[in-house]
């Protein structure tokens, strides 16, 4: 069974410590600015929302690649980016409709959550379950994810 | 069934790997003009930067093709016989096919100026061209630029990177007129000439002479500028010629309905050569963008392989990396009649953000948007524009914070307070 990550607004307290495990395992420092999953702030309603890379079946930036950098991990569903072979051109990013994937001026490359190899630590680090990785059809993520996607007219292929 | 694909720039590839999935069984060929594995122009900047050799621009592993059992061949194709459904190729054979995908895309128009045959003056479009420059533009060497378009501006780095005394003109009131307005489009200016780019705006070259070993570049403006190599980036048409006779419907490129297919069933055109329909205006325009070629190759190939898969239009949208200041244009960035819009505009900083909402009962709906120095989740623009999602409060929100965009989706599209 495939997992997927499941973020969950109403059970996000801004912590921030997803982003600063995301960081420590991506950059070995703890660098939020840097991390793959952020969390927003909604000081209107008094909420945050941890937000990153669904691994949408589109995969608009996978797609649009124009250099064949960005592949399908088979183990875990989730698209990577190939460092040896992003040449930094960014047209991921604008194809990206979620804006996940971005641009890293400090690599000239770009950069977007890679579940970590199946093992996620945003999840891991999340002290109220806002963040977990879960089989893929639990919980109605699928259909969340399906809503998304299908309300771009460009989401229509199989 | 026969599947011919002409063109094996990224439409074409997509659009062959799309037809494989559909049909495991499906005899599909791959048709690509340039003496080369099938390659990426979005990578020629890196190229000329040398940050990666001429393989790493090719869109895929050289084996790819053999593996997905895609028949490459390497010819340019001189006539379409749509009645026959025979194509001829350059040198006098023909090859039958049951469907056809145009996706020749396009080449490089030449201003008609004297001198612009001189063979110094090179277009950067191939991989050729991008030899060529690399032989000559070296550390000192006097380089000018014609046209600070989209194109112009991103090989601008490479250029500069590779130590040569550059001049860009550009006929136009400012940089990369089609894709940023006055503001941003100074700032941009303003960035490149502190970075050493001689910029000439509002300026057109009235002729190239050879002088000596070099050349020298004539402006309107009375300037004379020296060149070891003059770079002619003043933008592109689709590549059509060959269709002449065939009865296939042209206009700036091929005419395709919302399958993707032109007047001719069975003959589909995707990519730089297709005048399909633009998502923002609803007209059908050529956009000759990467995003819009990849979309437009797998939506054709999913109707060859005979799903019925409509073309919903595709939102026109740019980013440029000009010297490291990166900027975008989303749909109509340029705003529609009455409709609001909200800006950032801070010079100091090299910080610009327009964005732009439609009328009526698309009056908190965002349109178009167009930035300068930002990059973070940039893409959520184009969700926005193209899930046509009322903003309702969080357009009042955008308009004192434009920033707020991934916000703004997420509070959209996702309930705050919703468990699920």
């Amino acid at each position: 069974m495939q997992k997927s990550l499941h973020l969950d607004p109403a059970k996000c307290t801004g912590c921030l410590q997803c982003e600063m495990a995301c960081s420590y395992e991506k950059l070995g420092e703890f660098n939020p600015s840097r991390s793959l999953i952020k969390v927003f702030t909604f000081h209107e309603e008094g909420r945050f929302a941890p937000y990153t890379c669904t691994q949408c079946d589109e995969a608009w930036c996978m797609r649009t690649c124009p250099v064949d950098a960005i592949t399908v991990d088979m183990a875990t569903g989730a698209k990577l980016v190939a460092d040896d072979k992003c040449v930094g051109c960014k047209v991921c990013t604008i194809s990206c409709p979620f804006g996940t994937i971005n641009y890293v001026q400090e690599t000239g490359k770009v950069a977007k959550c890679d579940l970590c190899g199946g093992d996620p630590e945003c999840a891991k680090a999340c002290p109220t379950e806002a963040i977990v990785f879960i089989d893929s059809n639990a919980h109605g993520y699928d259909r969340m994810k399906a809503f998304a996607e299908k309300s771009l007219p460009s989401a229509n292929a199989t | 069934m026969r599947h011919i694909i002409i063109g094996a720039g990224p439409c074409g590839v997509v659009a062959a790997e799309t037809l494989r999935k559909a049909n495991p069984m499906a005899d599909i060929t791959l048709i690509g003009d340039e003496p080369v594995p099938p390659y990426s122009r979005m990578a020629i900047p890196y190229l000329l930067i040398e940050n990666i050799g001429e393989e790493g621009t090719y869109l895929r592993s050289t084996e790819h093709y053999e593996k997905q059992n895609i028949n490459y061949l390497n010819h340019r194709v001189s006539s379409v016989d749509a009645d026959e459904k025979v194509l001829t190729l350059d040198d006098g054979s023909t090859l039958l096919y049951d469907k056809l995908l145009i996706a020749s895309g396009s080449h490089p128009i030449s201003p008609p100026i004297e001198g612009i045959d001189l063979p110094n003056v090179h277009s950067c479009w191939t991989l050729d061209d991008a030899r060529q420059i690399a032989a000559i533009a070296k550390q000192g060497s006097n380089v000018v630029l014609m046209g600070a378009g989209f194109i112009g501006c991103i090989i601008l780095e490479a250029l500069v990177k590779r130590g040569v005394n550059l001049s860009v003109i550009e006929m136009g009131s400012r940089m990369v007129p089609r894709m940023l307005d006055e503001k941003a489009g100074g700032l941009l200016e303003k960035w490149c000439i502190e970075k050493g780019v001689n910029v000439l705006t509002s300026t057109k070259i009235t002729a190239i002479k050879e002088s000596g070993d070099a050349m020298e570049v004539e402006t309107d403006g009375g300037k004379i500028l020296k060149a070891d190599l003059v770079i002619s980036a003043t933008g592109v048409r689709s590549n059509i010629a060959f269709l002449e006779g065939s009865g296939i419907d042209v206009k700036a490129g091929v005419v395709v309905d919302n399958k993707l297919q032109t007047n001719i069933a069975n003959i589909y055109a995707a990519g730089d050569v297709a005048q399909a329909k633009d998502f923002s205006t609803g007209e059908y325009e050529v956009q000759a963008i990467q995003p819009t070629a990849t979309d437009h190759g797998r939506i054709a190939a999913l109707n060859m392989a005979g799903q019925s898969v409509e073309h919903h239009g595709s939102v026109n949208m740019n980013v440029l990396d000009t010297l490291g200041l990166i900027s975008h244009s989303f749909g109509l960035w340029m705003g529609v009649e009455g409709g609001d819009s909200v800006e950032i505009y801070n010079p100091d900083a090299y910080k610009y953000m327009n964005l732009r909402f439609g009328i009526d009962e698309e009056e908190d709906v965002l349109v178009g948007a167009s930035t300068l120095g930002m990059t973070q989740h940039i893409g959520v623009v184009r969700g926005l524009i193209e899930s046509k999602i009322h903003l309702k409060e969080w357009k009042e929100r955008l308009m004192q914070d434009p920033t707020r965009i991934m916000e703004a989706y997420l509070s959209s599209t996702q309930e705050l307070d919703n468990v699920i």
